[in-house]
């Protein structure tokens, strides 16, 4: 990484020449520049979004042929442990905030740095420390088995390493947290004169929402989880039946983090989103306070509906029933944002750039993964559907089509500006359009299949669903290409791509109006900012 | 960012308040202890818990200062304090009507 | 810990400026939102308490009479006379008297190993009553009370904890007064390992009256 030799277009330095007394690796991985940090956090989570995507894959081709000619139950049990696993709190979670928000928060806001530089760093750090243990586990005899949810009694009673994995996740939490805490000082105290808050970007608007998710609701998993190592270790009875626990508890306390935590996904790519939707419409923004408060109701509306995910848990009825109603109540924010985003393309010029498609894809397939969201939160169908592979097919069109689709467009808009060169175009529409097909092939057929019964978390399937699950399997092969030509092409970028200015987009917020790359401090001088984002004097609004 | 108001307003508070909210915090504990002899029945936690409360507003607003600090601490405080709200009444939407 | 107590103040604006500017105000952001943290995380386990004690309400109030309430309360009264001894050690850095404030940092110190000597014969006392997790006399009793006293060793347990690193915390703030790196002018280090020493007294308060006072 420390050798790209990237010349800025103007006199100063970037901050991927190495200035201080540092060399080599070690002038990134002891870095406290938010820009470094960002990227290696871009680094470490990609290479396990591969490790992930392998495991996938994997799982895939188990389902090209009932009954377990690949792997037996016991071996699927840990690939699908580890491939949540993995992609949730190595990828997902950590995902844009700690890439792309690391790197441009601070800049979007006129800042120099986050509030607590080494605080970052020691978070990337955890990160680290956090997914090598994970990963140990893969070396223990006995693969943890429970799934990433880590259900009770089971976690507490299987003779698999589920320990470690516990323990690695409980570390990751401290790196979620302290990303968060991070981001809401920084944004309460570093903000450039005259960026008021409703002067900042929404993008920020989502990362603020995102860290109070992080800060408020993580030390609850890590509470959960520190029980599962002490009820395991010492034998203390919390949750474990036998010993009069409650296992429904335990998954209250889970879903307490874990359903915020979806929003955690969710938020930043929707502020990317409204970015991304602004610059190539070249317009101003559509309700930009209705979506800046938009993104702190999703959160605090996220906060009250995680029982959503325990309607056949054994919960009481009036349990199911409020949970169930207040679910519902979470496409209003949503819709809010929705509505403005289409207003403001409404008599745009749109630019159909690569980002911009990304983010057509990412309402189709997120508007799939809303629908069949509504089958679920209803508690008259859910009991039909739950714990079938509807849930999987519905989950990946929310976090993958949704979340993940725009991790990927965000990367598309912003690279040029992290690394002042750009990816060839027409690759990365095509790479688009491939992801777009082996996606619904991949995932489609899981609604189908699930509607049809097909249990999720199973080695085998009866003939039945031989076609569909083909069908699926032939689709992850295809999103796997798309994903290399992808890939390949954003890496490619980075180093041989064509240099581009400051502003191939046409960007309005903080950070087009710096070099790209930019200059170890962000700007030559501290901004100061006179109008509102998103602002256009040659549109008419 | 003033360095003003970096220098904490809590410097106002003089020892002698320091010495006499704890005086009160070791006459509350006397109390609760005292009460939890009596039998009140379910009234037994409620009181308990008032008193607590009590106590644990003392400790954060003097001796942690929030009474003397910006606005923004108290919001803070709120987000937390609504949290423990929501959690604890929708966990016992559930416990409460269990069958 | 020590690195969420000293934020990196130096760093946070490494700018032009030929003198380095402190946000002290942002430090102490900081330090409250980690408190909140800390909050949530015991929040979890005090759900838990309150749950099973609905469940089980008879069978807590039985497994509270195999409780010490003169420990209990022993330490109640340590803990808060630390925090009053904290508060005042910051009082004294305010007004400039550094070895008044080295003598109320020491005895918050001490006091923090005054309550974990009481703990420690609590603890064992209960141990040799064969009271402990995982215990065949333990497991011989009912649900409840098997909960009540696996919930009391984890959430002491976790509480004793946060003392010993809040003790560790002030140590170091006891050499960086001694070295005069907390001074009248820049106390701001102190100031956040007292806010965490409080809320460690603050969780005390709660789990005192729910696990000692419920014979």
């Amino acid at each position: 990484m420390a050798d790209i030799a990237v010349t800025p277009e103007h006199l100063g330095h970037s901050y991927l020449e190495n200035t201080g007394k540092r060399k080599g690796i070690a002038a990134w991985i002891f870095s406290t520049d938010h820009k470094r940090i960002g990227i290696l956090y871009l680094i470490s989570l990609f290479t396990f979004f591969s490790v992930g995507v392998i495991l996938g894959i994997l799982m895939r081709l188990e389902m090209l042929q009932p009954g377990g000619k690949l792997f037996n139950a016991q071996d699927y049990n840990a690939l699908f442990t580890l491939h949540g696993v993995i992609m949730i709190f190595l990828f997902v979670i950590p995902g844009i905030p700690a890439t792309l928000g690391n790197f441009f928060l601070p800049i979007q806001i006129g800042a120099k740095d986050v509030a607590f530089p080494r605080l970052n760093l020691l978070s990337w750090w955890l990160y680290v420390t956090g997914a090598i243990v994970i990963l140990l586990s893969l070396f223990q005899h006995g693969l943890p088995d429970t799934g990433w949810t880590f259900y009770v009694p089971y976690s507490i009673r299987t003779g698999t390493d589920v320990t470690m994995a516990v323990f690695g996740v409980f570390i990751l939490g401290f790196s979620s947290i302290l990303t968060g805490l991070n981001f809401i000082t920084t944004i309460h105290r570093m903000r450039a004169p005259g960026m008021t808050f409703f002067k900042m970007p929404l993008f920020v608007w989502a990362l603020y929402a995102t860290a109070w998710v992080q800060v408020i609701a993580t030390p609850v998993l890590a509470i959960t989880l520190l029980l599962i190592i002490i009820e395991r270790v010492f034998s203390v009875g919390i949750f474990d039946p036998s010993k009069g626990g409650d296992p429904v508890l335990y998954q209250h306390l889970f879903w307490i983090y874990s359903h915020p935590a979806v929003y955690i996904m969710i938020l930043p790519p929707m502020g990317a989103v409204s970015e991304i939707i602004t610059t190539f419409s070249h317009r101003t923004v559509f309700g930009y306070k209705a979506i800046a408060m938009s993104s702190l109701a999703i959160a605090f509306i996220g906060y009250l509906v995680w029982g959503h995910h325990m309607f056949v848990g054994g919960i009481s009825e009036t349990a199911q029933f409020v949970f169930s109603l207040l679910t519902f109540l979470v496409a209003v924010p949503s819709g809010i944002k929705v509505f403005n985003w289409v207003a403001t393309m409404y008599k745009g010029s749109i630019d159909l750039q690569p980002p911009f498609l990304y983010v057509m894809a990412f309402i189709f397939l997120f508007s799939i993964g809303g629908l069949t969201g509504l089958v679920l939160g209803s508690l008259a169908t859910d009991v039909h559907v739950t714990a079938t592979y509807f849930v999987v097919g519905h989950f990946h069109y929310i976090i993958f089509g949704g979340g993940v689709f725009i991790f990927f467009g965000a990367l598309h808009y912003w690279l040029p500006k992290m690394f002042g060169r750009m990816y060839n175009k027409k690759v990365a529409n095509w790479a688009l359009a491939i992801l777009f097909i082996g996606f619904n092939m991949l995932y489609f057929p899981m609604l189908v299949m699930g509607y049809e019964g097909m249990p999720r978390r199973y080695f085998t399937y009866l003939p039945q669903f031989e076609t569909w699950q083909r069908i699926s399997v032939v689709g992850s092969w295809i999103l796997v290409a798309g994903l290399i030509i992808m890939l390949t092409n954003l890496i490619r970028g980075v180093f041989k791509g064509e240099k581009v200015g400051n502003n191939p987009w046409g960007g309005t917020t903080l950070e087009w109006t710096t070099s790209s790359p930019p200059p170890p401090e962000n700007f030559e001088e501290i901004p100061v900012v006179t109008h509102e984002p998103y602002y256009h004097p040659e549109a008419a609004n | 960012m003033e360095a003003q108001e970096a220098k904490s307003h809590s410097e106002q508070i003089s020892h002698g308040t320091y010495v006499l909210v704890w005086l009160a915090l070791i006459v509350l504990t006397c109390i609760t202890v005292a009460a939890s002899g009596i039998n009140l029945a379910a009234f037994t936690i409620v009181v308990t818990l008032l008193i607590a409360l009590t106590k644990a507003s003392l400790v954060v607003n003097i001796f942690m200062h929030i009474k003397f600090e910006d606005k923004i601490f108290k919001v803070f405080l709120g987000i937390a304090g609504f949290t423990l709200f929501v959690i604890f009444s929708l966990t016992f939407a559930d416990v409460f009507f269990r069958r | 810990m020590s690195q969420i107590v000293e934020p990196a103040s130096s760093d946070v604006i490494h700018g032009h400026e030929a003198h380095v500017h402190k946000d002290n105000q942002g430090a102490k952001i900081g330090m409250w939102l980690f408190l909140l943290t800390e909050l949530l995380l015991f929040a979890g386990l005090f759900l838990l308490y309150s749950a099973y004690r609905y469940f089980h309400s008879d069978a807590f109030h039985r497994a509270g009479l195999d409780m010490h309430t003169l420990f209990g309360t022993l330490n109640t009264i340590v803990l808060l006379t630390s925090s009053l001894t904290m508060a005042l050690s910051i009082a004294a850095i305010q007004r400039g008297k550094k070895w008044l404030s080295i003598t109320f940092l020491s005895s918050t110190i001490l006091l923090g190993l005054s309550f974990l000597t009481v703990k420690y014969f609590e603890w064992s006392s209960e141990i040799a009553k064969g009271i402990y997790p995982g215990s065949a006399k333990l497991l011989d009793r009912s649900n409840g009370e098997i909960l009540f006293f696996g919930l009391y060793y984890t959430m002491t347990g976790l509480h004793g904890l946060h003392v010993i690193a809040g003790m560790i915390v002030l140590i170091f703030m006891l050499v960086f007064i001694v070295r005069d790196k907390i001074t009248k002018d820049d106390y701001i280090k102190l100031e956040n390992a007292g806010l965490y020493w409080h809320l460690v007294d603050i969780i005390w308060i709660f789990l005192f009256p729910l696990f000692y006072l419920i014979n």
